[in-house]
């Protein structure tokens, strides 16, 4: 049986992550638990989520520099205004989204370079965190902290929460009428166009629906940590677009994987975990994680060169 | 050599004590650390080396791992110390990137029955043990420090270390109090120097033009060298500067003193606090009844005291002092 490239683009992510899972397991026998997975994986759904969002982005051939600087935002919404008086909490997030669709349109109609937008807004959402929480504090809403430290029989939280929105999303993004649109846009934008749809009206969903995700992310994110911090996420702008590329993402052409991005979250998560694990030192580790990712995108290249073959076929 | 005698003297003394030792042998402690990229932390991570190489060497703990991250973020942080406690450590010494960001993953720590005990960043989580400096306390010793050298009074520069972290907050607030108690001083400038030469450099010299005399300038650390050469860039007489223990500035002060009797003092916490912080997990680990919240005295220099100092700091380094057992039985023990 031949397998089509689609599937191989899926299966280099999965088997670097179940390399890696095994070499954790055989240096931290501890790690093989209920308790040890959930540890080793916990703070992977954040970090998923905004990967998620950063893949919707980046399915229509933009890229967002400003998603750790949102989810810090959110992290601090969450913990502040949220938790103290939830109804303008929500407006706030609804707000939100609104300046993210705000921000699609803006690219689409002026032809502005999404890079320069997102970096111009990333100062925007840490100015808006700083004034929230000048210094770190606050509280996780209780539903929020019991969410994330929930304990479901059998399977632990971490695991639940990345295979449902792995789901959640492949639905979105892979089977709706809206996702085929989004990628379409990715892909070739005037003939969506020429087919009658409005490619701005696509492009703000898209993004609407990005700052969704980023708003989740934010919210499990002060689920795990209790409290928040204005710069809790800065983080997430580089991990999450890693993150797509790991997961058999491309930067342009609306070639994104749902079920990939999840993945690449976690196995960006668990490398960070293997190295400490290895005791590599601190100096070296940025390094490390560069190599990992090298090595996976030098599987990627392979790949793309199969895939021409079988196109010239 | 001298933290030899005082190591073989505390060893001494814990035998004389009795049990000390004996339940700890087996004990495993980490050291996490957020951040490794400036003179301060590279002081404690070799005083840390120091002392617990001693103390495992002895027998004292079973192992006592330092790890870095390789960011300075709070979420790297959680998730090294969620993989301390897959690999099984008794305690973790903390030096956190955020007092609350790192909560949910030292709650889990405490949940997993993990000591945990933090210092310099400490954490709000109240499961946490914290070694913290008054640096209220040490921004008013400042003023208190200028009230008696210049009676009269007079202008002040301040410099402000880094926007939104609270040791800044504390350190201008200790300042800001100190001049309510002395009026005769007033606070004409503030700029953020951000902890660092070449940034207080700029800052100051930016600032300075549209300023009046200059009595005095109150600093947070590593920043004091940075506002001289500002000041003599300028032209302008030099004004009494505290200066935050950096060698760059102990050598300018020595070589001010020699040529002309400059007087001012020194002062910044030590980074051989995480020693501190070492011992007071140990002595948790030992079973010892170690309240919450503990204060740790900051290293003050002064002009009869600089010589003594400047000759134990290493070049690029900062003035250090490491703490022995006995230290950490003094601070435990303290009100």
């Amino acid at each position: 049986m031949k397998l089509s490239s689609g599937t191989i683009r899926l299966i280099i992510p999965a088997a670097s992550l179940a390399l890696l899972l095994a070499a954790v397991f055989y240096m931290q026998p501890r790690a093989m638990s209920y308790t040890g997975l959930n540890l080793l994986f916990n703070l992977a759904v954040p970090i998923a989520l905004a990967t998620i969002a950063q893949m919707l982005i980046m399915s229509v051939n933009d890229l967002d520099l400003s998603m750790g600087t949102f989810v810090s935002f959110c992290a601090c919404v969450a913990a502040t205004v949220l938790q103290n008086s939830p109804l303008l909490g929500v407006l706030i997030f609804i707000g939100a989204i609104a300046a993210y669709a705000g921000m699609g349109v803006l690219i689409h109609v002026r032809e502005l370079p999404s890079i320069v937008v997102t970096l111009g807004m990333s100062f925007v959402w840490g100015g808006l965190a700083v004034l929230l929480l000048p210094s770190p504090g606050g509280t996780a809403p209780s539903w929020a902290r019991a969410i994330m430290t929930a304990k479901p029989p059998l399977v632990p939280m971490a695991i639940v929460a990345s295979i449902l929105i792995a789901a959640v999303t492949h639905y979105i993004v892979m089977r709706s009428s809206f996702g085929v649109l989004m990628r379409g846009t990715g892909g070739n934008d005037r003939s969506v166009e020429r087919a009658g749809w409005s490619v701005i009206g696509i492009r703000a969903a898209t993004y609407a629906l990005a700052g969704l995700f980023a708003i989740l992310a934010g919210i499990a994110l002060v689920g795990l940590t209790t409290s928040a911090d204005a710069n809790i996420a800065l983080r997430y702008t580089l991990l999450s677009i890693a993150g797509v590329i790991l997961g058999g993402g491309e930067f342009v052409g609306g070639k994104v994987s749902p079920i990939g991005a999840v993945i690449g979250a976690l196995t960006l998560t668990l490398a960070g975990s293997f190295l400490s694990f290895m005791r590599i030192s601190p100096d070296w580790q940025i390094g490390a994680q560069g190599a990992i990712l090298i090595v996976v995108l030098a599987l990627r290249l392979a790949l793309n060169r199969l895939e021409k073959r079988e196109k010239h076929q | 050599m001298t933290i030899r005698m005082m190591l073989a003297a505390s060893v001494a003394f814990a035998c004389l004590g009795g049990t000390a030792f004996a339940d700890t042998s087996s004990k495993k402690i980490a050291l996490s650390n957020n951040y490794a990229g400036n003179s301060w932390r590279q002081a404690m991570l070799t005083s840390w080396d120091k002392i617990t190489k001693e103390a495992v060497s002895k027998g004292v703990v079973a192992a006592a791992d330092p790890f870095t991250t390789a960011e300075n973020q709070a979420t790297e942080q959680a998730a090294q110390i969620q993989n301390m406690i897959l690999q099984g450590y008794d305690a973790i010494v903390i030096n956190a990137a955020s007092p609350t960001a790192l909560n949910g993953a030292i709650k889990e720590a405490c949940d997993a029955g993990i000591t945990v005990v933090s210092f310099d960043g400490i954490v709000t989580e109240p499961c946490a043990w914290r070694i913290a400096v008054d640096f209220k306390a040490m921004g008013e010793s400042q003023i208190d420090y200028l009230a008696k050298k210049l009676p009269k009074g007079g202008n002040l520069l301040e410099i402000r270390g880094l926007a939104g972290v609270s040791v800044d907050d504390e350190i201008h607030a200790g300042i800001e109090a100190g001049v309510k108690k002395n009026p005769q001083f007033k606070v004409v400038g503030s700029v953020n120097g951000d902890w660092a030469q070449d940034v207080a450099q700029r800052a100051v010299a930016g600032v300075l033009p549209s300023l009046p005399e200059v009595a005095a300038v109150v600093t947070q650390g590593g920043d004091g060298y940075g506002a001289a050469q500002a000041f003599a860039a300028a032209k302008r007489p030099t004004p009494t500067i505290v200066m935050g223990n950096r060698e760059d500035e102990l050598v300018w002060w020595k070589s001010q003193k020699d040529k002309n009797g400059y007087e001012t003092m020194s002062v910044s916490i030590a980074p051989g606090v995480s020693t501190l912080a070492f011992w007071v997990a140990q002595q948790i680990l030992d079973g010892k009844e170690v309240k919450k919240d503990l204060v740790v005295p900051f290293l003050r220099i002064d002009q009869d005291n600089l010589e003594a100092n400047l000759k134990n700091t290493q070049k690029g380094g900062v003035a250090n002092v490491e703490y022995s057992l006995e230290d950490a039985q003094k601070v435990i023990t303290a009100k």
